[in-house]
């Protein structure tokens, strides 16, 4: 598996990052710092799953997942914000993607995975 | 997004520094938006640690007209206090924006002080007992107080500021109800205080990453 880590913090990228070693270690990581970085990884690394951050600077990490969504619909996403309002999450869900609290602990990184494994084994 | 100013820390610890700003202002979004049940969008543009004069300056040139703020002293580790900045133009706009749009004006003149008072208390609680708890520190936050006056007066206050006083600087946007209002939250420290927040900011990343941390160029 492939997973796109998005998040403008550096620090918030290696936090998902120490998680993801602990759950899956053998899994291939590519980070972007910003929406358009992330388009561009989406459309070079053909990811299969992505987590975006919902509050970057320029396009939010909904607007990202909507375009992402567009290019490349079979792919899971998770967006992470700690505004979890209840219309931002509405948001996400409206657009397909999950919601995860931040700061994100490890056991709420695992369901998502553990679930997106599942929806992508499906439809292939 | 950092400015190049920012005093004393590495890119890493100014990059964790701005993340919990960020954590705090969306769990104030959060708490506002039980308050008044409506969506509250408040996003942070930009966050820079800056000497307090520069701070000064900086809130004088944008900001020349007359400033309301929210005040709370906070204690514990790091030792400061909090603002947060409105134009005093902007401050009925920000009442009407948390209270029902429709009250009178007589009654949004009344409600001025004490819906200011509640919603930077929420705001800069929100923010402070964020970063508080994601540093595994306790801070003792006081009750919030109404200051009006320009950049200079509400970064003097008594007692005197200290030469190597620091500012974080945060500018924020709040949206509430279709109003768009800008201001921003300072965090007003000593040096000695800036040094016990690098402390915790490395012991933080530690745990956030699980890497060491390399030495602070500051």
């Amino acid at each position: 598996m492939k997973i796109l880590i998005v998040d403008d913090s550096k620090l918030a990228r290696m936090a998902v990052a120490k998680a993801l070693s602990v759950i899956h270690p053998e899994w291939e990581r590519i980070e972007a710092a910003n929406a358009d970085e992330a388009l561009a990884q989406v459309d070079s690394a053909n990811p299969d799953i992505a987590v975006f951050d919902f509050n970057m600077p320029g396009r939010d990490g909904l607007a990202l997942a909507a375009e992402v969504r567009m290019l490349k619909p079979e792919m899971q996403v998770a967006i992470i914000s700690a505004n979890h309002q209840q219309e931002v999450i509405d948001r996400a869900h409206a657009i397909g993607a999950v919601f995860l609290s931040k700061p994100l602990t490890e056991q709420a990184l695992r369901e998502f995975l553990s679930s997106a494994e599942t929806k992508l084994k499906a439809s292939q | 997004m950092t400015s190049l100013e920012n005093v004393g820390l590495s890119e890493l610890e100014i990059d964790a520094l701005t993340e919990l700003v960020n954590l705090g202002v969306s769990r104030a979004a959060l708490n506002l938006r039980e308050m008044i049940s409506q969506e509250v969008v408040l996003s942070v543009p930009s966050v820079s640690l800056i000497g307090r004069l520069r701070a000064v300056e900086i809130l004088g040139e944008a900001e020349p007209r007359e400033l309301v703020a929210v005040h709370q002293v906070f204690e514990g580790d790091i030792i400061g206090r909090a603002l947060l900045i409105f134009p005093e133009r902007k401050s009925l706009e920000l009442v009407r924006a948390v209270t029902s749009s429709d009250l009178p004006l007589e009654d949004i003149i009344d409600l001025e002080q004490e819906a200011l008072a509640e919603t930077g208390n929420i705001i800069l609680n929100g923010c402070l007992a964020t970063i508080a708890n994601q540093l595994q520190r306790t801070l003792k936050i006081s009750l919030p107080e109404i200051l009006r006056g320009d950049s200079k007066a509400l970064f003097s206050l008594p007692p005197p500021p200290d030469k190597g006083d620091v500012v974080l600087f945060v500018y924020i946007n709040f949206s509430v109800r279709t109003r768009d209002i800008q201001g921003y939250i300072a965090m007003l420290m000593d040096m000695p205080s800036l040094v016990a927040l690098q402390h915790l900011l490395q012991e933080y990343i530690r745990r956030a990453t699980g890497e060491p941390v390399p030495n602070s160029d500051a």
